[in-house]
C-alpha cells in the first residue's frame, strides 16, 4: 500500500545542528497523525520538509509515492495551517480563503462559491467581507483551516494550530478538527508539544526527541507501553522507575514505568508496600495528585478527590498491582 | 535563610512621597497626563504652526498678488492674474518637464530600490545589516554639492564613463543614445539623461529606507503561506509582497517625487539650459524680483503632491496600513 507520506533516512542539518536525523516514517492515507515532542525536537522541521519549505540534507521523501525532492512548495498538493495562521492582512476573509484557487487561475465566481462553501464547513458562513484583523483568534484559526482545505489537499499539515487558543476553545477545536478529518478523509499531520492533544486527537502518534523518532504507535500504545524513559517521561505523567526498583518487583533489571492512577495509598506501615513520605497534594478537580518521596525516588499518584488523605509529611505505604508495572525495552 | 532575610525588615504597603521639586512634579504629571501631553506638544506645535506653516502661508498669499509690469512693484490686491501667467506655454513647459522628470525618477528609484530593500529586510543579519545601513546612509553624509560635481565629472565628455564605455567598445551605444531627441545632448552631463541619473542617485536612499521598513513588517510566513497555497514566486510578489510593500513605496515616492519637483541645483549643474520648477522659482524671486510668480510656481508642487496622494489613496495604497 502506498503511504501518504514516507521518509527514508531523511536528515535535515543546519550547520552542525541535526534538526532531523535519519528519520524513517510512514503516514497512512486518511489517518490523523500527530508529531509530538518538546521544542527543538525536529517535529516542526519534519512538517516543513513535507510542505517543501525545507529540503532534506539526505534521504528521500515521497508523497503518495511521488518523489518530493527538489519540488517547490507551490507544486505540492499539500497545504499548511500555520502556527500563527499567516493570514494575508490586506485581503478580506473570502479572498484569503480563495487565494489558492485564485493563483491556480480558477474563475472569480467559482472560487468565491468554493470559498463561501468552505467557510460554512468551518462554521464561519458570512464572514467573507471581514478583514483578518477584525477576527478573534479562534475565528482566524478557522479561516486558516478553510484557506488550506479549499484546495482539497492530499495532506493537510497543521503546525501547533491550537497553541494560541485558550483552553475551552482548544478543546472545542480538537473535537471539531477530529470530526472534520473523519468527514473529509484527508490525511492530517499535526505537530504539537501537548501530549494530551496528541493522544486525544490522533490515530497514531510519533514521539520526537533530538531529531529522531523515539516511538510510533497508537495513543494507547504510546501511553501504556512506552519503549523508553523519554517517551514515558514526556507522554503523560507516568512514573519512571529505575532498574534497581523494577528488579525488586519484576526480577528484571530494566527501566519501568507505572501510571499514577495505578498506585494505591495505604496508611498501615507494614506488608510488602513501598514506604514513602507524602510531600504535597494538589487538587485537580475529580482527582487529587500526590507527590511522594520513596527513599529519594520522586513518585506521583492520583487518587479520587474526596478520599481522606494523610497530612503532608506523613509516611504512607504505596501498593500497586505488579501487572501494571510496565517494563521498557531500554535496559539498565 | 532567604525567609529570614526577606522578613527581617518590615515593608510598608504604600511607599512615602519622594518629595522635592521633581518628586512633586512627577506626582502632578502622573495625576494629569493631559498636562504632560500639553507640555510636550506645545513647543513643537507652536514651531510647526506659527513658524513653519505660517511662513508657508505667507508665501502662498504672495501668489495671489501681482506685479506691476511697468514699475516692477508688487500690487497687493487679490488677483488670479499670476496663476494665469503659469498657463503661458513657456511656463507650462517648465511644469510639464519637471513633473515628468519627477515621475520617471520616482519610478526608476522604486525599481532599483525594491531588490535592495528586499535583501536588507529578508536576508541581511548582524554586520551585513550594519553594512547595508552604512552603504545607504554614507552618501547622505557627504555634501550634496560635492556629489553633484563628482557626477558632472563622471558624466562629462572626457569623463570616466565615456572612457569605460570606450574600453568596452560600447561608445556607439552612448553616441546612439545621445543622438536621440529630448534625452540626448552633447554629452551625458548636459543632457536630461544626466539630470535623471543624478536625481536617481541622490534620492535613492529616501526610497530604499521606507520600502525596507515596510518589507520588514511583512512576516516571512506570509511568503511561505502564499507558496504553500500554490503561488509561484512571481504570483507571491504580485499578490502579497507588492501590496504589503506599497505603503512603503508610496512613502518613498513622496520623498523622491517632491524632492525632484522642488530641486533647483541638480538641473542647474547637470543638464540642459531648460528650466525646472525650482530653477524658475529661484530666478523669479531673485534676479527678476517677481515674488508672486515665484510663489505661484511654489504652489504647483504642493497641488501636484496633493493629487498624487489622493490618487494613491484611491488606488488603495494605504489599505495595508
Amino acid at each position: 500500500m502506498t503511504s501518504a507520506v514516507s521518509f527514508r533516512k531523511v536528515s535535515r542539518h543546519f550547520g552542525s545542528v541535526r534538526a532531523v536525523d535519519a528519520v524513517d516514517l510512514d503516514i497512512v492515507p486518511g489517518e490523523f497523525f500527530a508529531m509530538l515532542g518538546p521544542s527543538g525536537s525536529g517535529k516542526t522541521t519534519c512538517l516543513r520538509l513535507i510542505a517543501g519549505f525545507e529540503q532534506p540534507t539526505a534521504g528521500e521523501i515521497r508523497i503518495f509515492d511521488e518523489k518530493a525532492d527538489g519540488v517547490p512548495p507551490y507544486r505540492r498538493n499539500v497545504n499548511t495551517v500555520f502556527q500563527d495562521y499567516a493570514l494575508f492582512p490586506h485581503l478580506n476573509v473570502l479572498d484569503n480563503v480563495a487565494y489558492g484557487l485564485m493563483v491556480k487561475g480558477i474563475g472569480k465566481a467559482e472560487r468565491r462559491r468554493a470559498a463561501e462553501e468552505t467557510l460554512t464547513l468551518v462554521k464561519l458562513p458570512g464572514y467573507g467581507a471581514r478583514k483578518p484583523g477584525q477576527l478573534s483568534g479562534g475565528q482566524r484559526q478557522r479561516v486558516a483551516l478553510a484557506r488550506a482545505l479549499v484546495n482539497k489537499p492530499k495532506v493537510l499539515l497543521l503546525d501547533e494550530p491550537l497553541g494560541a487558543l485558550d483552553l475551552k476553545l482548544r478543546e472545542q477545536m480538537q473535537e471539531e478538527l477530529k470530526a472534520l478529518q473523519r468527514r473529509l478523509g484527508i490525511t492530517f499531520v499535526f505537530v504539537t508539544h501537548d501530549q494530551g492533544e496528541a493522544l486525544s486527537m490522533a490515530d497514531r502518534v510519533a514521539v520526537f526527541n533530538d531529531g529522531r523518532i523515539m516511538q510510533v504507535g497508537t495513543p494507547s500504545e504510546i501511553y501504556e507501553r512506552p519503549q523508553s524513559r523519554f517517551v514515558a517521561d514526556f507522554v503523560g505523567s507516568s512514573n519512571v522507575l529505575p532498574p534497581d526498583f523494577v528488579q525488586r518487583y519484576s526480577g528484571q533489571r530494566r527501566w519501568g514505568s507505572l501510571r499514577p492512577e495505578s498506585i494505591r495509598i495505604g496508611r498501615n506501615v507494614s506488608g510488602d508496600g513501598v514506604a514513602a513520605k507524602l510531600v504535597s497534594a494538589s487538587y485537580l478537580g475529580a482527582t487529587t495528585r500526590l507527590a511522594l518521596d520513596a527513599e529519594g525516588l520522586r513518585l506521583h499518584a492520583t487518587v479520587p478527590s474526596g478520599a481522606a488523605l494523610p497530612p503532608e509529611g506523613e509516611t504512607v505505604t504505596l501498593t500497586f498491582n505488579r501487572e501494571h508495572l510496565h517494563l521498557m525495552e531500554e535496559g539498565a | 535563610m532567604t525567609d529570614a532575610v526577606l522578613s527581617a525588615r518590615p515593608v510598608p504597603a504604600i511607599l512615602p512621597r519622594r518629595g522635592g521639586f521633581f518628586g512633586n512634579l512627577s506626582d502632578i504629571l502622573w495625576r494629569n497626563p493631559k498636562l504632560l501631553l500639553f507640555l510636550m506638544l506645545a513647543p513643537p506645535v507652536l514651531w510647526l504652526g506659527v513658524v513653519y506653516l505660517g511662513s508657508l502661508f505667507a508665501l502662498l498669499l504672495q501668489s495671489f498678488f501681482s506685479i506691476d509690469e511697468f514699475s516692477g512693484l508688487i500690487n497687493r490686491d487679490f488677483t488670479l492674474k499670476t496663476y494665469g501667467e503659469l498657463l503661458l506655454p513657456s511656463n507650462m513647459d517648465i511644469i510639464i518637464r519637471t513633473v515628468a522628470m519627477a515621475a520617471i525618477v520616482t519610478l526608476a528609484s522604486a525599481v532599483i530600490a525594491f531588490p535592495i530593500a528586499y535583501y536588507a529586510a529578508r536576508y541581511a543579519r548582524g554586520k551585513w545589516k550594519v553594512l547595508f545601513y552604512l552603504g545607504i546612509m554614507l552618501p547622505l553624509w557627504s555634501s550634496y554639492l560635492v556629489k553633484i560635481y563628482a557626477w558632472k565629472l563622471i558624466l562629462a565628455k572626457e569623463g570616466i564613463l565615456t572612457w569605460l564605455l570606450g574600453k568596452l567598445h560600447l561608445n556607439w551605444l552612448l553616441d546612439a543614445w545621445l543622438s536621440l531627441p529630448v534625452v540626448g545632448g552633447n554629452s551625458l552631463s548636459v543632457s536630461f539623461t544626466g539630470t535623471f541619473i543624478v536625481f536617481v542617485y541622490v534620492w535613492l536612499p529616501f526610497m530604499i529606507l521606507p520600502i525596507q521598513a515596510a518589507l520588514e513588517r511583512v512576516p516571512a510566513n506570509l511568503v511561505e503561506a502564499s507558496s504553500d497555497l500554490g503561488a509561484s514566486p512571481g504570483q507571491t510578489f504580485r499578490n502579497v509582497l507588492f501590496p504589503l510593500a506599497l505603503p512603503g513605496i508610496v512613502a518613498g515616492s513622496i520623498f523622491t517625487f517632491s524632492l525632484t519637483l522642488g530641486d533647483y541645483i541638480i538641473p542647474q549643474i547637470i543638464g540642459t539650459s531648460r528650466l525646472f520648477i525650482g530653477q524658475a522659482v529661484y530666478a523669479h524671486q531673485g534676479t527678476a524680483g517677481n515674488i508672486p510668480l515665484a510663489a505661484a510656481f511654489t504652489v504647483v508642487p504642493i497641488v501636484v503632491m496633493g493629487f498624487y496622494l489622493w490618487g494613491a489613496k484611491r488606488m488603495g495604497a494605504f489599505d495595508a496600513l
